[in-house]
C-alpha cells in the first residue's frame, strides 16, 4: 500500500530505533504522561461507560476484526483495558479500595506497548460496536481517549506517527503543501478547462480538500470546481486552510488536532465564509463538524457541510440539476460521515436525483461494514494482512448487492478499496460520488 | 444458629442493614460518577430536537438491530429468559408483594405458586446456561473477573434457595426460608458494588450515547 510515501522522519521519533516509540524521555515519564492524559479524559461520560459494561461480549460480534479472526483480543471493550484499569485504580467511586487492597494493579509501560496493536492497528473507530452494545457504550470515544494517552507517552505506531508529525510540520500529512496544492490546481484547471479559485479575499463558501485527493485523486478538484460553477456559488480554496484531514485526531495528538482544525476555522473567518464544505473524507467531517466548535471553544461562525450534504442541498434548491445515470450502484457509507456523523440521507437524495438503481448494503443506511482503512489504520503497514482480512468482509458485502458500480464519498475509503482491489484482483473500483455528480451535470444556459 | 433465629436475623436486622447499604452504595457510586467533569458539546445539533429523539435508544437498544441479530440473538434470548423469569418470580410471588407493600405501600395481585416456580426454574436454568457460556466462550472468559462470577452466585442463590423452600427440599422450611432471605440480603448489599448496578446505570449510559448520537443525527 502506498498511501503514504514518507521521507525520513525529522521529528522526535528519529532518535529511537523502536518502531512504535517517539521521543527520548525515560520510561517512567512515558507512563506518567499516559496516566495524566488518561485522567484528563476520564470525565463523567467515560466513567459512566466504564462502570456500565456488563462484560457481555456482544461488542465483539459487531467488530470486523473479531468477526474475521475469532481472536478474543479484538473484543472492542478489551482494546481499552489499560484505560479501564487506570480508571478503576485512580478515578472510580471505589478507587480508594482498589488501591488500598491492591485489587487493581497500576498500568505498566509494557502493557501500554502491547496494547498499541489493539488501540491503533485494529480499530478503525467505525462505531459498529457502539450500536450493538446493550448498555449503549460508545466504545470509539474510549478508544480515542486511549489514543490520547498513547500519544502523550510517545507510543503511536511509527507509520501513523510519521504522517501525523509531517502534518504538524508542513500542514499536510502526505506532502500536499501549499506549493503542491497550487501546482495541482493550476494543472487540473488547465487539464479540465475549469476555473479553480484560490486565495480569494472574500467568498461565501470555503471549500477544503483531503490531501489524499490532492495526491491521488486530483480529478476531484475539477469535479468540485465544475459543481460550484454549475450552481453559481461564490467560493474559494485557501492556501492557509485547505487540508481537511486531521491526523492529530487519528493519532490521538490533541495539539496537532487543534492546530489543524484552527487553520480551517481561521481561513473560513478570514474569507467571511458562511459555509465550509468538507471533502469526501470521513474523519475530516468528525474533526470539523462535530469537534470543531469544541476546539474553538464556542459555536462556529459558519455552517459545516460534508460535500454530499452540500450536493443534496443544491439539488433540493433546484440549483443542481443532473442527467440520468441509471446504472445499478451500491453506496459504501463512510463510517465517520454516516454511522458516526449522521449523514446518510444526503447521498441517497443524490442517487435519486441521478435516477440510479441504488442497491443498499444494509437494512439501515450507515450500518454497513467498515472498509477497514479508517482511524488511520491504512497507514499502518505492518497491519496490512489483518486489514485485508477485514476488507474481505466488505468485498463480500459489496458483491452481495449485485450492483455494477461501487460508490463512496470518502477518499480514504477509496484508497482502501483501491488497495484491496489490487490485493484481491477484484474487478470493482470504488467511484467518488462527487465525481459521478460532476460527470452528470445537466447543461446549464 | 437454628432455622428460626436465622430467619429472624435475615428478615430483621440483616434485611434492614442490606437496604441501608444498598441505598448508600448506589448513591455513592452515582455521585462518584456524576461528580466528575463533564464537557459541554458546542457543536451545532443536526436539528433542534435531534438530541432528544436519540433518547429512544433507552428502549430501542433492548433488542438488537437486524444487522446484528444473526450473531447475538440467541444469547440475547437466553438473557431475556433469565431476566423475565427473575422478574416474574420476584414481583409476582405473593409474599414478595407483601414485603413491597410494607416497604412502599404499593400492591398488585400475585400469581399462582406454580407459575412462580416455573418462572424461577426457567430463570435458574438460563443462568446456568449463561454461566456455561461465560466459561466456554473465549471472548467472555477474557473479559470476566471476580465481579462476573460473584454476581452470578449472589443472583443464583436466592433463586435456588427460594425454589428449595417452596418445594420443601433440603433442610427444614424455616432454615431454607432463612437462607433464601439471607441470600437476597446479600444480593441487595452487593448490588451497588458490582455489575448488578447496570439495572440503574443502563438508563444513563444508553441515554448519554442516545443524546450524543441523536445530536448528530446518527443512528442509535
Ligand atoms: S469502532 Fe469498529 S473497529 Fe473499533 S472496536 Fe468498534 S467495531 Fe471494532
Ligand atoms: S457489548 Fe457493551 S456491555 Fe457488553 S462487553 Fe461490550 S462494551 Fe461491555
Amino acid at each position: 500500500m502506498s498511501a503514504t510515501t514518507i521521507d525520513t522522519a525529522t521529528g522526535p521519533g528519529k532518535l529511537e530505533p523502536s518502531a512504535g516509540r517517539q521521543g527520548t524521555f525515560p520510561d517512567a515519564k512515558r507512563l506518567e504522561y499516559a496516566m495524566t492524559s488518561f485522567l484528563q479524559d476520564l470525565g463523567a461520560t467515560a466513567a459512566l461507560y466504564l462502570e456500565a459494561c456488563v462484560h457481555c461480549g456482544q461488542c465483539a460480534e459487531a467488530c470486523h476484526y473479531y468477526v474475521q479472526t475469532g481472536d478474543p483480543k479484538y473484543t472492542p471493550i478489551w482494546k481499552i483495558e489499560p484505560l479501564k484499569k487506570a480508571y478503576k485504580r485512580h478515578v472510580g467511586p471505589f478507587s480508594f479500595f482498589y488501591r488500598l487492597l491492591g485489587l487493581k494493579k497500576a498500568v505498566t509501560l509494557a502493557e501500554l506497548e502491547s496494547w498499541q496493536e489493539l488501540i491503533y492497528d485494529s480499530c478503525t473507530m467505525c462505531g459498529r460496536c457502539a450500536l450493538v452494545c446493550p448498555m449503549g457504550i460508545d466504545i470509539p470515544s474510549l478508544v480515542l481517549a486511549a489514543r490520547h494517552g498513547m500519544q502523550a507517552a510517545g507510543l503511536v505506531p511509527r507509520d501513523l506517527w510519521e504522517p501525523t508529525d509531517r502534518a504538524n510540520r508542513e500542514g499536510s500529512p502526505l506532502g500536499a503543501t501549499k506549493e503542491v496544492l497550487k501546482e495541482r490546481i493550476a494543472w487540473v484547471s488547465d487539464e479540465h478547462s475549469v476555473e479553480i479559485p484560490l486565495d480569494r479575499d472574500r467568498a461565501d463558501v470555503l471549500v477544503t480538500v483531503s490531501s489524499v485527493e490532492i495526491m491521488k485523486y486530483p480529478t476531484s478538484l475539477a469535479a468540485i470546481a465544475k459543481v460550484m460553477r454549475h450552481v453559481g456559488a461564490s467560493w474559494t480554496f485557501r492556501s492557509d486552510g485547505y487540508e481537511a484531514t486531521n491526523f492529530g485526531l487519528l493519532a490521538g495528538d490533541r495539539k496537532g488536532q487543534r492546530d489543524a482544525t484552527m487553520r480551517l476555522i481561521n481561513a473560513a473567518i478570514a474569507v467571511n465564509a458562511k459555509v465550509v464544505i468538507l471533502p469526501e473524507c470521513g474523519h475530516a467531517y468528525q474533526a470539523l463538524r462535530w469537534v470543531g466548535a469544541n476546539v474553538y471553544g464556542k459555536a462556529l461562525p459558519f455552517r459545516v457541510l460534508h460535500i454530499s450534504e452540500f450536493l443534496a442541498q443544491e439539488i433540493r434548491a433546484g440549483r443542481l440539476t443532473l442527467k440520468t445515470d441509471p446504472r445499478s450502484m451500491t453506496f459504501h457509507d463512510p463510517c465517520q460521515v454516516a454511522r458516526r456523523g449522521g449523514v446518510s440521507g444526503a447521498p441517497r437524495e443524490i442517487f435519486r436525483a441521478l435516477g440510479a438503481d441504488l442497491r443498499e448494503m444494509s437494512r439501515t443506511p450507515g450500518l454497513n461494514w467498515c472498509c477497514g482503512g479508517g482511524g488511520g489504520v491504512i497507514t499502518v503497514h505492518h497491519a496490512d494482512p489483518l486489514r485485508y482480512r477485514v476488507f474481505h468482509l466488505k468485498m463480500q458485502q459489496v458483491e452481495e448487492t449485485g450492483a455494477d458500480v461501487l460508490v463512496s464519498s470518502c477518499s480514504n475509503c477509496r484508497l482502501t478499496f483501491d488497495d484491496g482491489q489490487a490485493h484481491f484482483h477484484w474487478d470493482k473500483t470504488a467511484q467518488s460520488l462527487l465525481e459521478i455528480v460532476a460527470n452528470n451535470l445537466a447543461e446549464t444556459h | 444458629m437454628n432455622g428460626a433465629s436465622l430467619l429472624d436475623f435475615a428478615r430483621g436486622p440483616a434485611f434492614e442493614a442490606a437496604l441501608a447499604i444498598m441505598t448508600f452504595g448506589i448513591a455513592w457510586r452515582l455521585a462518584g460518577i456524576f461528580a466528575l467533569a463533564r464537557s459541554v458539546d458546542r457543536s451545532e445539533p443536526r436539528s433542534r430536537f435531534s438530541g432528544l429523539r436519540g433518547l429512544r435508544i433507552i428502549l430501542s437498544r433492548s433488542w438488537p438491530r437486524a444487522e446484528f441479530r444473526e450473531r447475538v440473538l440467541e444469547w440475547d434470548i437466553v438473557g431475556y429468559l433469565f431476566h423475565i423469569g427473575y422478574a416474574v418470580a420476584f414481583l409476582g410471588y405473593a409474599p414478595h408483594i407483601l414485603l413491597i407493600r410494607n416497604l412502599f405501600g404499593l400492591r398488585w395481585p400475585g400469581l399462582p405458586g406454580g407459575i412462580i416456580a416455573f418462572a424461577a426454574g426457567v430463570s435458574a436454568a438460563s443462568l446456568l446456561a449463561l454461566l456455561g457460556h461465560r466459561l466456554s466462550s473465549p471472548v467472555l472468559r477474557q473479559l470476566s473477573n471476580f465481579d462476573d462470577y460473584f454476581t452470578w452466585l449472589v443472583t443464583f442463590a436466592p433463586l435456588v434457595t427460594g425454589l428449595m423452600a417452596y418445594y420443601g427440599i433440603g433442610a427444614d422450611f424455616q432454615l431454607m426460608l432463612g437462607l433464601h432471605i439471607f441470600s437476597a440480603d446479600i444480593l441487595f448489599v452487593w448490588l451497588p458494588f458490582g455489575k448488578l448496578m447496570h439495572v440503574i446505570l443502563l438508563v444513563f449510559s444508553r441515554g448519554t450515547t442516545g443524546a450524543a448520537y441523536g445530536r448528530r443525527g446518527a443512528p442509535v
